[in-house]
């Protein structure tokens, strides 16, 4: 069972959580080229370590925020608001 | 040697100690003319018909832990071809054509089980995609049929077929010649048939680099050192993303963890695989008498191969709502595999953007199913340095072209599909 730590609540048990996937894609402008398009739609890094990703609380205060997370072990590095860089995080 | 009753006769003779060892275990030669990353189903059979249909001497499969030890021995066994979409359709149909002569075909008994799939419908509009996917089918020569409630029913007494179901069940629609076939018995098949056929299989020998030198393969780095080598195929499944990362590319896939599990032995209690799309199930009986049943995904990005128990609680809550009687069983194993989910649900078996290149993965949910017809053309492919007009779809460049082959249209969401 994951205990995610969502910063306005505190640790909390998963099932009242949405995954929302890798965080560090960043929506393009409108009148970006197709090729930043398609990197944002489809393409992934996928790490096999540390991932910066989006959590919903959505059985809780429903506010979405980031999470580093270790795709090996399933070990949460760090969480944080989806607004600021989390500690740690690369990218 | 040729596995017969004549060899199980004489063998029996000499109380079984002289059996020889099914494959080598051969130290990495310098060069090969090709060399498949991944020793599971995929690869095997990648190097088998290699070798066979194309006439390659000089192939190397390379393994980093033990063969089959990955997705091949973590599936639920299913085979099937009930796809809506033509690309799917025909691939599919294609992969069950060489399941259900594949015992013949590797002279290694891989337990194909043609005992039905049958995929159980729950509503109105359930009952009206079933029946138009079960005609799309028909039309490309696949075998599907529509049972009524009360034929389900006969047939599988223990499901609750009643009215007061929490999912009542509307009816559900077969594909007679689904099944399922023996899982590690397809690893060790190929790897004994492509190992006569002289192919290097090496376990214990991980891939750490891939060598590139003006756009084109020069040789892979592995745990026992650099391999020289010009055509190079991945086949890795959930490691796809990793793999390909080394030759600088990035996938339009995310891993993630899906759950198995199996109950105790008991005798015979269900003779077909019954599986529900509304509630995500699906259960068979293995020839042990364990009852083989999964679900969902655990919905977050994953390479742990072991995932978390609320995953499994859907599953077992699935389970008792379809069938009450097992609640008597206790779960034996559970286990996870990593899961190559594309972001629209459907593989890709391409040539990638580096000369020499290609690879075979994306499988979502549905790669066991796919192995027989995935080492086939991925073999084409890398042959010929051309897709075969039966993976001419599966590309990588279709999600920048808009051909994407969305089987739920889900959307790009890999844990989606």
């Amino acid at each position: 069972m994951l205990l995610i730590p969502c910063p306005w609540c505190g640790p909390r048990n998963q099932l009242e959580f949405t995954y929302g996937g890798d965080a560090t894609v960043k929506r393009p402008l409108p009148d970006a080229p197709m090729k930043t398009w398609l990197e944002f739609v489809y393409l992934r890094d996928n790490p096999r370590g540390p991932h910066q990703e989006l959590w919903h609380h959505s059985a809780g205060c429903r506010q979405w925020f980031k999470v580093l997370r270790d795709t090996q072990t399933h070990d949460i590095l760090a969480s944080g608001r989806a607004d600021e860089a989390l500690p740690g995080a690369t990218a | 040697m040729r596995y017969s009753i004549f060899s199980l006769a004489r063998n029996a003779l000499s109380y079984h100690e002289h059996w020889p060892l099914a494959w080598r275990s051969p130290a990495p030669k310098a060069r090969y003319d090709a060399i498949i990353i991944g020793g599971g189903g995929h690869g095997l059979a990648t190097a088998y018909y290699l070798a066979k249909e194309h006439a390659l001497s000089n192939i190397a499969v390379l393994e980093k832990s033990w063969l089959g030890g990955g997705n091949t021995g973590r599936n639920t066994t299913i085979v099937r071809s009930n796809y809506h979409l033509d690309p799917n359709a025909h691939f599919y149909e294609f992969s069950l054509k060489l399941w259900e002569s594949l015992s013949q075909e590797l002279n290694f008994n891989v337990m194909y089980s043609a005992r039905g799939v049958l995929n159980l419908v729950h509503s109105p509009a359930d009952m009206d995609a079933s029946i138009r996917r079960g005609n799309a089918m028909r039309l490309n020569g696949i075998d599907a049929k529509f049972l009524t409630r009360d034929e389900i029913a006969r047939w599988i007494p223990n499901l609750d077929c009643s009215p007061e179901a929490r999912f009542p069940i509307h009816g559900g629609l077969l594909q007679p010649r689904g099944g399922t076939v023996r899982h590690d018995a397809v690893a060790w098949g190929y790897a004994r048939a492509a190992d006569a056929l002289g192919v290097d299989v090496i376990q214990q020998c991980e891939v750490t680099g891939i060598r590139i030198d003006r756009g084109a393969i020069q040789g892979v780095e592995t745990t026992q050192g650099f391999i020289t080598t010009t055509k190079l195929g991945i086949a890795v499944a959930g490691h796809s993303g990793h793999v390909a990362a080394m030759a600088g590319l990035r996938l339009p896939i995310e891993s993630h963890v899906l759950q198995a599990m199996v109950s105790e032995p008991v005798k015979p209690v269900l003779n077909t695989v019954v599986t529900s799309g509304a509630v995500h199930f699906y259960i068979s009986q293995s020839d042990k008498g364990e009852l083989v049943m999964g679900g969902d995904l655990d919905f977050y990005n994953s390479y742990a191969q072991r995932g978390n128990l609320p995953a499994i609680e859907l599953v077992v809550s699935a389970c008792l709502a379809l069938f009450p009687s097992f609640g008597r069983l206790k779960l034996m194993r559970t286990w996870g595999g990593i899961m190559d989910m594309t972001m629209d649900g459907s593989p890709i078996i391409a040539k990638l953007p580096v000369k020499g290149l290609t690879m075979s993965g994306g499988w979502c949910y549905g790669g066991f199913k796919a192995t027989p017809a995935s080492g086939w053309l991925h073999a084409y492919t890398i042959a010929r340095d051309e897709p075969h007009p039966l993976n001419a779809a599966f590309t990588l460049e279709r999600f920048a072209e808009g051909g994407m082959i969305d089987e739920k249209g889900a959307g790009p969401y890999a844990w989606a599909h």
